[in-house]
């Protein structure tokens, strides 16, 4: 997030794409509601009539993978009527000239045919966004996990810059983080180009300070594989071992029958973890982790928040805290790690990472440190890009909208999109076996509108079988208004029903994000 | 009866909610939201009120498994460590660093990441290290 999650509820505009909060971050849509109660606007847009859309100024249901072409057609309303803040685009941007012509290209009409929202729709929330003073976008994976992925951000920072909606309170492009420590995940150098706090591995001098503070330069100066290209180089028979820690890639990756077979085959898997999930089934090796209740250390929030985790418990039987694991291996493995403490490792995380410098666990007694804090005296960062950009000028983009991946067809008639619901978090390896969670939702179903259920001639409750181009599940019927005639949704906590065994695996080539949330179907009734 | 709390931040979402485990002779039995947390002020969703009811699952692995024979069967740490020591070792030496890949987790905590893909990075020498920042 460019701010922080108590400054939503000071906003005068919040404007939520592709977040079902209310579900899957339920303590930020406090925020919203709260900021309602204040007077905001809520401009909600998702391709189903979510929760949240109850409070909403205006909520419309986008066609999915139509983001682009909405977010165009707003900003041609705002560029038609004047609406931009031309002081912020002069002082702070750059790009816009190009930008412009992009979307002056393109029109409300075929934004409205495009998304199946009314112009007079798109009218509103342009002239909502643009005209409020702090206007804050919320979004989540419903913008990101596209073929479009990249363009559909880029699309949101031209909107935010476009109406000066940057590097002030209560305002910025906010993306939700869907895991308790995908920031931190990131922050830490888990991705192929970046060591900690987003240092790349391709810049040599970076390459040397790295080699000096870990006294080993072993590693290239070139990216490495991301996980979709690790499970491909393993069927190609380039990869012959991989070391999973914490991840369940058989339920959580698409096309999840071709991820079960290049698990299977592959020489070597080493699995660490605190349940024995279907990906560990595979494993060669399985190692027992600690949960969070079991051990010391951070995690990184949404808002880039570094918080405490302290020990509670101690690990059941005789697994571990997942660090005395890891470098009791890699010492074994030749590579010597001591570290007393998590304390410890994370006086080496601030001496080799800028934004990280002035976090300390002294300093973390209390309500945490956001970065950037780059040293002791620092009192870390609520919003970025306060007087600048952390290029210099922020770069207008132009985008022109492309379809999603896969389309519907005579076939697989039926557009697919998947989330959460509200009891459950992603693969479910740990919300069902909470019982109270459980009896909220027990097993898998699609929602479907009432209008396509009379045209299949779906009752409710009915197990149907659902199957795309890559796989078949059987779920149970849920018929709700909350979609619109020819899209179904399913969410994807249920191994036993895996709705990854539809998703299309084709990535946006920027992010290599895969296109989750968008692909064909067609439903069948049981014989 | 030993009653103890510890503050602590939720393991699902984003939101980094603020929260005590309570703790009964050893055992997790509930959650008190932390009124003072700057995300949450002193509220909790139904999955982080009820975050203690998975922990102490009879599902958690308690030992090290090792494949034998087909079989995932429970070994010691020395075992199983030294054997995939060995193994990582091996491939490394046979298909080069470059054919070992690492998934992080973004579930486990910074001090974790950061020693998982230095191991990846300096012990192995190799950046294919990724995690499900995307999934």
């Amino acid at each position: 997030m460019t701010n922080s999650v108590q400054e939503i509820e000071d906003a005068d505009c919040i404007f939520i794409i592709g977040s079902n909060t209310t579900s899957s971050h339920p303590l930020i849509a406090t925020r919203v509601y709260r900021a309602k109660e204040k007077g905001a606007k809520v401009i909600v847009a998702d391709p189903r009539r979510i929760h949240i859309a109850d409070i909403a100024d205006v909520a419309v249901q986008q066609n999915l993978g139509t983001d682009v072409a909405l977010l165009n057609g707003m900003m041609k309303v705002i560029l038609d009527n004047n609406w931009q803040d031309q002081t912020f685009i002069n002082e702070r941007t750059e790009g816009f000239e190009e930008f412009t012509k992009a979307v002056q290209g393109f029109s409300v009409e075929k934004a409205a045919e495009l998304t199946g929202i009314s112009t007079e729709d798109i009218t509103a929330m342009a002239e909502i966004y643009a005209k409020s003073d702090k206007a804050s976008i919320l979004y989540c994976m419903g913008i990101t996990q596209h073929t479009t992925g990249v363009d559909n951000v880029k699309a949101l920072a031209n909107l935010a810059m476009l109406t000066g909606n940057l590097g002030k309170e209560s305002a910025g492009v906010n993306p939700l983080r869907g895991q308790n420590n995908v920031q931190g995940a990131c922050d830490m150098g888990g991705l192929p180009n970046v060591f900690t706090g987003y240092q790349k591995v391709t810049d040599e001098a970076l390459h040397d300070k790295m080699s000096k503070a870990w006294s080993s330069g072993k590693f290239p100066s070139r990216v490495g594989l991301t996980i979709p290209e690790m499970i491909s180089g393993i069927e190609e028979g380039s990869v012959h071992g991989l070391y999973v820690l914490g991840e369940n890639p058989v339920v959580s990756d698409p096309d999840s029958n071709h991820v079960t077979k290049a698990l299977e085959k592959i020489d070597f898997l080493v699995v660490q973890d605190i349940f024995l999930t279907p990906t560990a089934e595979l494993a060669d090796v399985v190692l027992p982790g600690a949960s969070f209740a079991e051990k010391d250390g951070t995690f990184t929030n949404t808002e880039r928040r570094v918080m405490r985790v302290r020990k509670a418990i101690d690990p059941p039987g005789e697994a571990k805290p997942d660090w005395e694991i890891i470098q009791e291996l890699s010492s074994k493995f030749g590579y010597a790690m001591h570290y007393e403490s998590p304390r410890e490792i994370m006086e080496e995380i601030a001496a080799v990472t800028p934004s990280y410098g002035g976090i300390s666990y002294a300093r973390l007694e209390g309500p945490g440190l956001q970065w950037p804090c780059p040293d002791q005296g620092h009192p870390g960062t609520p919003y970025l890009h306060k007087d600048k950009f952390a290029r210099g000028k922020g770069l207008f983009h132009a985008v022109e909208f492309i379809p999603p991946a896969e389309s519907i067809d005579d076939d697989y008639p039926l557009w697919l999109t998947t989330g959460r619901n509200f009891s459950h978090y992603h693969t479910g390896t740990m919300t069902r076996l909470s019982p109270t969670l459980v009896c909220e939702y027990s097993e898998n179903f699609m929602e479907v509108s009432p209008e396509d259920a009379r045209e299949l001639d779906l009752s409710q409750g009915e197990q149907v079988s659902v199957a795309s181009r890559r796989g078949e599940i059987g779920v149970r019927v849920q018929i709700t208004p909350r979609l619109k005639k020819g899209t179904v949704f399913i969410p994807f906590h249920y191994v036993e029903s895996n709705v990854n065994k539809l998703t299309n695996p084709a990535m946006d080539p920027i992010a290599r994000i895969p296109e989750y949330k968008v692909c064909a179907v067609k439903v069948e009734k049981n014989p | 009866m030993e009653y103890t709390t510890a503050l602590t931040t939720c393991t699902y979402c984003g939101c980094g909610c603020n929260f005590y485990l309570e703790v009964l002779d050893g055992q997790v039995i509930g959650t008190i939201p932390c009124k003072t947390s700057p995300t949450n002020e002193g509220k909790l969703c139904i999955k982080g009120w009820n975050v203690h009811e998975f922990i102490q699952s009879p599902k958690r692995l308690t030992r090290p498994l090792i494949r034998k024979n087909g079989e995932l069967v429970e070994a010691d740490w020395e075992e199983a460590l030294d054997y995939t020591a060995q193994r990582l070792k091996e491939i490394a030496e046979q298909n080069g660093p470059e054919s070992l890949g690492f998934m992080a987790s973004a579930k486990v905590t910074n001090e974790e990441n950061y020693i998982f893909q230095k191991f990846a990075r300096a012990g192995v020498g190799t950046n294919n290290i990724d995690h499900c920042a995307r999934l």
